[in-house]
């Protein structure tokens, strides 16, 4: 009896040609990124190109964003998005680094799902409803309750005192950095916890054995092991933080001003595009918001370039531990 | 067998709808400004179940209708800002006023209500320039001899977002005070020195309801819908004047249209003891050598119906319609400047 059956040929040119368009299919849609990116590039730089052209370095460094005068300078704008961005990682990195141990380590098991489940669902609440809570909400509390308290014990302080300055107006740039993180901290945590789940429990059951404690075996077991993937979380936060629209709009108080104090009204990139394309008349108004764009595209791949390195480097150190 | 008939059948319905569809009056197309989107999508729901006709309107904000005209990809466009006359004979298009509308201040200070406080440009511009700090400031006290005024500081809030709202209030401040015309100027944004921004009408008026001690500026229907403690206002005739329909249209009629070539007027600081001082209107862009005649006579049908049948949905949406005189004014430039299309 012939167990193997002979594949006939017909039926192998049809699998090998079903093979080759699968492979051609799957090939162009990876090309379709890749050009689409670079279309992204080009438009980018062409429509942005009579703003650099007329402005030359002074665009980066100018503070000045006067559409009247037709002057523009991104210096507000770039700060604001890096500093509410910064601001947001440091609220966030803590809380979600919190919320996945626990959730992986601490939590009794019947509290995991509810606990996983309401952080998925905080990620998929649209921006717009952060912002607009944002503003009805939590502004007026930071405004009543928490900024005159900092205005008063911070404020004087020498250094750190002049990043707590000024009237509470309750919405500003420590404002925009409080939503940013709320709203990057479910993008964090489900990564982190996600990596520390694929710890694998003889590891983290051999430090056990040896006598260490939790905070031992999460510190010297846990982190290290899921290392790239906490980084890899961190930058998905970091990618969302920067280029957030809608929530930052609501509540930075987009004045394009860099002032000394969080407190104070300022603006992101983002936000100017959203605030002023729609009304923006004028060829060099126009460019001037797209160079915005393309600066945010420069930043943001500056960002993962750094965390590829980053991650390079981890890995090559493991390596030569071994 | 019977499946195959169905799907015939249902194929067949398909295409008598589609070809069916083809004959009807296409709709007309045009983009723009946000502030007049609802009252011009109340009147093409209306003018629709009249005449079966639609409009298609894309509320882009003035820059974009401006642009999208410009490549003629839309049969009208529509912006806040009125176009220079020059700008408009380089781009072979003629300009219109459509609806007017208005800006009022509002005003959060402890013990003030709505309609008892008056300002005038000039101290409006000192405080968006931050030269007057309090509202005890002599020059608030001067206007308003009656009120017990507090030592709060001002907090001045502005519109973030590009804005007609902007552009009316920015040319107001720079018409009645010539320091804010020579460092900040009027455009649908612009730099302001001091203050906070908020986005849209309702981010405006909510940090100045939950700031003590701010002021800001709104549109005209937001304010009277929300019952916002508004300030009265001294026009250029010296007369303290309550925002209104009636003291918009006041400015539109008082103003001199008939020497404002391509309609390019602001209606800010327009003569009249009844007007008010920061109001101005909406307006149209078409081709005066239309691409697309038939088109166009069809957007300018839609637009004269609108003036005959829409003054009364636009007062129930605190739309002001423009007065008679100038509707003339309108008609007549539609019939001297608009060719190749049939008068209506």
């Amino acid at each position: 009896m012939n167990t193997v059956a002979a594949i006939e040929p017909a039926h192998a040119a049809a699998q090998r040609l079903r093979e080759r368009a699968f492979r051609g299919a799957t090939f162009a849609a990876a090309l379709l990124v890749l050009a689409l990116l670079g279309g992204v590039a080009i438009s980018l730089l062409v429509g942005a190109w009579p703003a650099l052209a007329h402005f030359k370095l002074g665009f980066l460094t100018h503070e000045v964003w006067n559409p009247v005068t037709e002057k523009f300078g991104a210096a507000a704008a770039i700060y604001g998005t890096l500093v509410t961005s910064f601001l947001a990682l440091l609220l966030a990195i803590p809380v979600s680094f919190g919320i996945a141990i626990f959730l992986t380590e601490l939590a009794p098991v019947w509290l995991k799902r509810p606990v996983g489940v309401a952080i998925e669902l905080l990620a998929a609440v649209p921006s717009i409803i952060y912002g607009i809570w944002g503003l009805f909400v939590l502004a007026p509390i930071l405004q009543r309750h928490v900024q005159p308290w900092l205005i008063e014990w911070l404020g004087p302080l020498p250094l750190v005192g002049r990043l707590f300055q000024g009237p509470p107006y309750g919405i500003g740039v420590l404002t925009a950095s409080f939503v940013l993180s709320i709203m990057v901290i479910p993008f964090i945590s489900a990564v982190m916890r996600d990596v520390f789940e694929t710890v694998p429990d003889v590891l983290k059951e051999s430090g056990y054995g040896l006598g260490a404690t939790t905070w031992e075996v999460v510190w010297q077991v846990v982190v290290p092991y899921a290392r790239g993937g906490i980084i890899g979380g961190i930058m998905l936060g970091l990618g969302r933080a920067l280029g957030e629209t809608m929530a930052v709009t609501f509540v930075i108080g987009n004045a394009h001003r860099i002032g000394s104090s969080l407190l104070a009204p300022g603006t992101t990139i983002s936000a100017s595009i959203a605030n002023e394309f729609a009304e923006a008349v004028g060829d060099l108004y126009t460019s001037a918001l797209i160079a915005l764009g393309a600066l945010l595209f420069l930043i943001t791949f500056a960002v993962i370039a750094a965390a590829r390195l980053m991650l390079m480097r981890l890995e090559r150190k493991a390596l030569s531990n071994v | 067998m019977s499946v195959f008939k169905a799907k015939r059948l249902a194929l067949a319905a398909v295409a008598a709808l589609a070809f069916g569809g083809a004959t009807q009056a296409a709709d007309i197309s045009g983009a723009g400004a946000t502030f007049p989107y609802p009252i011009y999508s109340k009147w093409a729901d209306a003018y629709k179940q009249q005449t079966g006709i639609g409009l298609n309107y894309q509320s882009i904000g003035s820059g974009g209708g401006i642009k999208q005209i410009k490549a003629k990809t839309v049969t009208f466009g529509a912006s806040d800002m009125p176009l220079e006359a020059k700008d408009l004979q380089e781009a072979g298009l003629v300009q219109f006023p459509m609806i007017i509308g208005g800006v009022v201040p509002v005003v959060n200070v402890k013990g003030v209500q709505g309609g008892q406080m008056v300002l005038d440009g000039p101290t409006v511009a000192q405080i968006y320039l931050g030269d007057i700090t309090k509202w005890n400031d002599e020059r608030i006290k001067k206007l308003n001899p009656k009120l017990a005024l507090p030592a709060t500081a001002i907090a001045p809030i502005y519109r973030s977002d590009g804005s007609g709202t902007n552009f009316l209030f920015s040319t107001f401040l720079s018409n009645s005070y010539p320091k804010f015309k020579e460092t900040i100027g009027a455009n649908t944004s612009v730099q302001w020195p001091i203050g906070i921004g908020a986005k849209g009408n309702e981010g405006v008026a909510n940090m100045t309801a939950q700031t003590d001690g701010a002021i800001g500026y709104v549109e005209y229907a937001y304010a009277k819908q929300n019952k916002m403690a508004y300030a009265n206002l001294i026009n250029s005739a010296g007369k303290t004047v309550t925002p209104s329909a009636a003291s918009f249209q006041a400015a539109a009629a008082n103003a001199d249209w008939a020497n404002a070539p391509g309609f390019h007027l602001i209606l800010t600081n327009q003569p009249g003891e009844k007007s008010w001082p920061i109001t101005g209107a909406s307006f149209i862009l078409l081709y005066s050598t239309p691409p697309d005649p038939a088109a166009t006579a069809a957007a300018l049908k839609f637009f004269d119906w609108a003036f005959k049948n829409g003054a009364q949905m636009a007062a129930e949406l605190d739309y002001v319609p423009l007065p008679d005189s100038l509707v003339a004014q309108v008609r007549n430039t539609w019939k001297t400047q608009i060719k190749g299309v049939p008068a209506s």
